[in-house]
């Protein structure tokens, strides 16, 4: 009971000789400050930028695992980039023996003429895809059917056509059944998938407008050609995305008869790779941040030692005073300690406030990233506990003088 | 025989002065009675200072037993030490000594902050304690507002907040004019009759007669200890003081029961006894 009337006085006592010192303890406090305000609006920038480029990669799928072929750095410029181009064959021994992957599609990208009965629009993106494209991509047919591998199989003329296209070809509401002309060669549109947004910087990201979908080995037999430059797959578990790379690495080197000394013909990323390497780089920009505010809070912590010496000499009598109105020592090292603390906490919590107040201002800003930034609470925890931290740690030297001052002595100071 | 609140005995206190060791005090016996009046007289270097430390628990002796109320005290720690002041002794000091920030009810409820035995309705108690040196009316004022003789009234109650056994005032109205030193001194009185024990360190030959008895110490020693009505020194002083006025200006006799009150520091003599 005494303990606590004498914490509440304590604190009281703390606050009353903050107020009484104002200026001066704001000066104190500014090295505090400055340190919480720093590590909260970098903590809340850094958070805010992850979730912001992680929300964007999010819709892109994180179960999603791209492969493509590429040049190996010593053959650059000597070798036709087409030569390393995926084979529909490799992909299919992918699709029977990766156990970490459960859907797989090639994706071949190309451009045509389109024209429908009343509208022919050019460089309208046609892909040609496997029946897993709609599960890996999650667009289902809305209308109609969905390709089968029937369509594959057979090298059929048909296609699937998205929202924006039916609007572009002015085609009829569900135009399954309904024919349109690709590059002069005739397709049956067999059903109709979602226009889907897709993050700018992706592929088939911008803005939506025709697309068709048709079976890759259609899309190649109008070229002609055998290979594909780009395939997606989608892991069983996004956790497993270190694996996937590795066997799917793994089984293209032993297709490719690739030994130890060579280097990969093709690229494998899987975007919760992708992720784990932006949350790495989030974490280590806010430890990074942490220890430039660790030297901030030591000289604000120096700059406390200070004014608590200052603080402990102009008050001497004060102490002596306490001392012989029956103040322990040990009451007194807490009087001044609890002094010390208060005012690192008040400049933490300060620093809190202008950190949180920098991060909304960032976020007001028109396109800003940060719009959505948070200060998470860990982050304020942190901040007012390490602030509480450097006023234990820093204000010790001080309360451990004033306590082992001599009442006597201490009375008679000027 | 009641349980006297000071026994001291064979105390004394060295000082280090470099290689030179100095006796402050040199073999002091002292007993002082419950609700007692004792002044305490010496010139500067007589030990008074000292003696004074010791009788607060400000400082412990280097040798001799100390019991303050039934306890001993040359051993404590500087814990239990800082208890016992604040159960047992009320400090009265030259200089006031409040918190000049602080209201005169925060200034008074100060020891309680760290007493034991009050903890509870410590506001009221240091309201009350104020009325009963007749400061009712100043209670919110900060000492700035108020005069010396409030500021040492405000520290007169501070000092008896926690109902102390032993009232220690050191030169109480060596920093007020005599006219503020008479109504302090009238109050001392008023609190002796309601019972209080009370030491007062002076070097002021008339402050020491309003007690009822005169302690003087020379280098460290007790040379004389009488009730006031006969220790020759105050009684050379007050016929000296007597004379003086009546040559001053062939006033009328002073009354029986009021004390001289001039300024008449030649009559001052030391501790002859």
């Amino acid at each position: 009971m005494i303990l606590i009337r004498l914490a509440l006085q304590t604190v009281v006592l703390a606050l009353a000789q903050l107020w009484g010192n104002k200026f001066r303890a704001i000066l104190t406090m500014l090295g505090i400050m400055i340190g919480v305000g720093a590590v909260i609006a970098t903590v809340g920038a850094t958070e805010g930028l992850k979730a912001y480029v992680l929300k964007e990669f999010d819709s892109f799928g994180p179960r999603k695992v791209w492969m493509d072929g590429t040049v190996p750095r010593k053959l650059r410029g000597r070798v036709s980039w087409s030569q390393f181009d995926l084979r529909l064959s490799e992909l299919e021994y992918l699709r029977k023996n990766c156990t970490t992957i459960d859907a797989i599609t090639p994706m071949y990208f190309t451009g045509a003429t389109v024209r429908s009965a009343d509208e022919s629009r050019q460089s309208i993106s046609v892909t040609g895809v496997w029946p897993d494209w709609h599960e890996i991509e999650k667009r289902v047919a809305i209308k109609g059917r969905p390709l089968i591998q029937t369509d594959i199989d057979e090298i059929r003329n048909v296609c699937l056509i998205n929202d924006k296209g039916i609007q572009e070809l002015q085609l009829d509401a569900d135009p399954s059944g309904d024919y349109i002309l690709v590059n002069d060669r005739r397709f049956l549109i067999v059903g109709v998938v979602e226009t889907k947004d897709v993050a700018q910087g992706f592929p088939g990201g911008g803005e939506a407008r025709t697309e068709l979908y048709i079976p890759v080995t259609t899309a190649l037999s109008m070229q002609p050609r055998e290979t594909v430059s780009f395939a997606l797959a989608q892991l069983k578990d996004a956790k497993d995305a270190e694996e996937a790379r590795a066997e799917i690495s793994s089984i293209f080197r032993r297709l490719r008869k690739l030994s130890g000394e060579d280097e990969n013909t093709f690229v494998v990323e899987a975007v919760q790779s992708v992720i784990d390497q932006i949350n790495r780089l989030a974490t280590g920009i806010t430890v990074a941040a942490a220890g430039l505010v660790a030297i901030s809070l030591l000289v604000g912590g120096i700059g406390i030692m200070n004014i608590m010496l200052v603080s402990v000499s102009e008050r001497t009598r004060e102490i002596g005073l306490r001392k012989a109105m029956g103040a322990r020592p040990s009451i007194i090292l807490v009087q001044f300690l609890v002094e010390a603390v208060v005012l690192c906490m008040v400049g933490g919590l300060i620093g809190i406030a202008a950190g949180l107040g920098l991060v909304a201002a960032a976020g007001q800003i028109p396109g800003s990233p940060l719009k959505d930034a948070a200060v998470p609470l860990w982050a304020a925890v942190i901040g007012v506990g390490f602030s509480a931290l450097v006023g234990v740690v820093f204000g010790m030297f001080p309360a451990i003088k004033a306590s082992r001052l001599d009442p006597i002595v201490a009375l008679r100071h000027e | 025989m009641p349980t006297p609140v000071i026994e001291i005995s064979g105390i004394t206190k060295a000082y280090k002065m470099g290689e030179e060791v100095v006796g402050a005090l040199r073999g002091v016996d002292l007993r002082i009675d419950r609700n007692e009046f004792v002044a305490v007289m010496g010139a500067s270097g007589s030990g008074k200072s000292t003696l004074m430390n010791i009788l607060g628990c400000l400082d412990r002796p280097t040798s001799g037993r100390y019991i303050l109320n039934g306890q001993a005290t040359e051993k404590l720690s500087a814990g239990a030490l800082a208890q016992v002041r604040n159960k047992e002794i009320g400090f009265v000091f030259q200089t006031f000594e409040l918190l000049p920030r602080s209201t005169a009810v925060v200034n008074v409820a100060l020891p309680l902050v760290y007493s034991r035995k009050f903890w509870w309705g410590t506001a009221r108690r240091a309201r009350e304690a104020l009325k009963s040196v007749g400061l009712g009316d100043r209670m919110t004022h900060r000492p700035n507002q108020l005069s010396g003789g409030q500021r040492q009234r405000v520290a007169i109650a501070r000092a008896l907040v926690n109902e102390p056994s032993l009232l220690l005032a050191d030169e109480p109205t060596g920093n007020l004019d005599s006219k503020t030193s008479e109504e302090i001194i009238a109050l001392f009185r008023d609190l002796h009759q309601r019972g209080q024990t009370i030491v007062i360190v002076t070097h002021e030959e008339d402050i020491a007669g309003h007690a009822q008895r005169i302690v003087r110490l020379r280098d460290g020693k007790v040379v004389s200890d009488f009730p006031t009505a006969t220790d020759p020194v105050h009684r050379d002083f007050l016929d000296r003081a007597a004379q003086a006025s009546a040559r001053a200006a062939g006033q009328a006799a002073v009354g029986s029961e009021s004390r001289p009150t001039h300024e008449s520091r030649a009559a001052q003599t030391g501790g002859s006894a």
